[in-house]
């Protein structure tokens, strides 16, 4: 298990260092988009309005506040942002990384086979974020550049955010096909088998 | 009497406080249990998870901002004293409320029309918030449980009726495997909630009420006790972990509630609260002053 400080964009050389386990700090451009920007770019065929060659996409929908005033250029700050589940993607996910170059993909819990595959052919990564610490990823947010799509709504839109250090990002599958969440669940499988082996003879109420 | 309409403001400033502060402070059986559970994690990611999840808590609070960016559905378990003073009130404060709330905490927004498919924009749909309600004879206070329901934290819930061969295991069964599946996606660790009964919406209903009562509390049948510690002991051993990373342990506790059941059927229900359980009780008064049970030593 070995961490690493990188900074967007990232490069292929980099996304090969890592491998599943490792944790990563991020600095530099993250862009959110969940379920409706995956649809637009995959099913709907449009091109991301944000660059994303080199940068990472989180799976998250924010809560975003306007600081700017009436008649200023919006301005807004990062309330709360924190992963959501990453799973939803895994129907688009491959082609999404195909199309837009991203590297990096944040999210919450495991990917599937088809994403897995994805990360393999564009030499990309999926990454987990702790689930429900929003706060902390908030701050290491300093900046958000702008919004794109804004008609999705507040959590569907795309926030241009800059961060420092933003993480821990545990890897979960890496550009060589290896997947961390799907392993823990051959594991829990296994286990779950032997727990409820354990139960046998104590839920007996009815005789 | 007539309509008081000072008594809806009333309540829904308090209510709207109530919920406020719910959204960034996790009650305090929650966050002792999370400290002992981290004491024995100390292997793996599990250490490092705890300690953001930490880091998380203590700046929700130092902000004044919802520890999640998923403030859920809001639901309400209202158990009204028939003899509480201001009964046609608390429905419209309770909306009231969810809205101010809304602005103030501010809350993500979370209400999506089904059918016209739109998200309302104050978190007030149609039968948004959910209030669920149960009379209490010879009260006059108001117990108000207040629960966000997060997405991640909702998918694992599941009903399903049972034929009563299947018995007790059938439940364990379906308990977890949902637990190894949709459940390492739901943050643990999770609280999780059980309902048994005769039909599938009774025991749905008892399962997210089960979840409503303290962590480490016992049912009060003795059989049903040992069986939530068993459940415990047994999610416990696959070791879920924070996160679903791996660890010791999986679940935060195992809480059961049951209804009599029909002599044919076997219902089972499932609702899960991830380990940010944002749920919070309260107890008003006539006068509106309050025991915010839940959080002890709050003042809102
Ligand atoms: S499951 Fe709970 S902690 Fe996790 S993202 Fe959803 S609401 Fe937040």
């Amino acid at each position: 298990m070995s961490t690493f400080y990188f900074t967007t964009p990232v490069s292929d050389e980099d996304i090969r260092k890592v491998h599943i386990g490792d944790v990563i700090y991020l600095t530099g451009d993250i862009t959110t988009g969940r379920d409706d920007v995956h649809i637009r770019v995959v099913n709907g065929g449009k091109d991301s309005p944000v660059d994303l060659k080199g940068k990472a996409i989180f799976h998250a929908g924010p809560i975003m506040k306007k600081i700017s005033a009436e008649g200023e250029p919006d301005k807004y700050k990062v309330i709360s942002v924190g992963p959501t589940t990453s799973m939803r993607m895994e129907k688009a996910e491959a082609e999404f990384l195909k199309a837009t170059g991203t590297k990096i993909i944040i999210g919450k819990g495991g990917m599937g086979p088809k994403t897995t595959q994805g990360c393999v052919d564009n030499c990309a990564i999926h990454t987990i974020f702790p689930g429900g610490c929003a706060v902390v990823a908030a701050e290491e947010c300093v900046d958000v550049e702008g919004v794109e799509w804004l008609d999705l709504g507040m959590p569907e839109a795309m926030w241009k955010l800059k961060a420092e250090n933003f993480g821990p990002l545990i890897v979960s599958i890496d550009s060589y096909g290896n997947n961390l969440i799907e392993n823990n669940k051959v594991e829990f499988q296994s286990k779950k088998e032997a727990a409820l082996e354990g139960l046998k003879g104590k839920l007996d109420f009815m005789h | 009497m007539s309509y008081d309409k000072a008594a809806e403001e009333r309540l829904s400033e308090l209510v709207s406080a109530f919920i406020c502060h719910a959204s960034g402070h996790l009650p305090d059986d929650v966050r002792k249990r999370l400290s002992e559970m981290a004491e024995v994690e100390n292997e793996g990611f599990a250490p490092e998870i705890y300690n953001v999840m930490k880091k998380n808590m203590e700046m929700a609070d130092k902000l004044g901002r919802p520890s999640c960016q998923d403030t859920g559905i809001p639901q309400f378990f209202a158990r009204v004293g028939t003899k509480f003073p201001f009964l046609d009130e608390i429905e419209p404060a309770l909306i009231d409320a969810v809205k101010k709330a809304t602005e103030r905490a501010p809350l993500r927004h979370n209400a999506v029309e089904v059918f016209d498919e739109y998200n309302t924009g104050n978190n007030i749909g149609h039968k948004v918030p959910w209030i669920d309600w149960e009379l209490v004879q010879d009260s006059d206070q108001l117990e108000l449980y207040f629960y966000m329901a997060g997405g991640g934290c909702s998918l694992p819930g599941m009903a399903k009726v049972l034929m009563p061969l299947e018995g007790y295991e059938g439940i364990a069964k379906a308990v977890f495997d949902q637990m190894t599946t949709y459940g390492v996606n739901a943050c643990p660790p999770c609280l999780v909630g059980i309902g048994i009964a005769g039909s599938a919406e009774v025991a749905a209903k008892l399962s997210k009420k089960a979840l409503l009562r303290p962590v480490g509390s016992h049912n009060e049948n003795p059989k049903a006790a040992q069986m939530e510690k068993d459940f415990e002991e047994g999610l416990n051993s696959i070791g879920l972990g924070p996160g679903g990373f791996g660890g010791k342990l999986s679940v935060m506790g195992v809480n059961i509630e049951q209804a009599a059941r029909h002599p044919a059927t076997l219902a089972m229900g499932l609702s899960t609260a991830c380990w940010a359980h944002r749920r919070a009780g309260i107890r008003i008064s006539p006068d509106f002053t309050y025991d915010f049970f839940t959080h002890k030593g709050v003042t809102l």
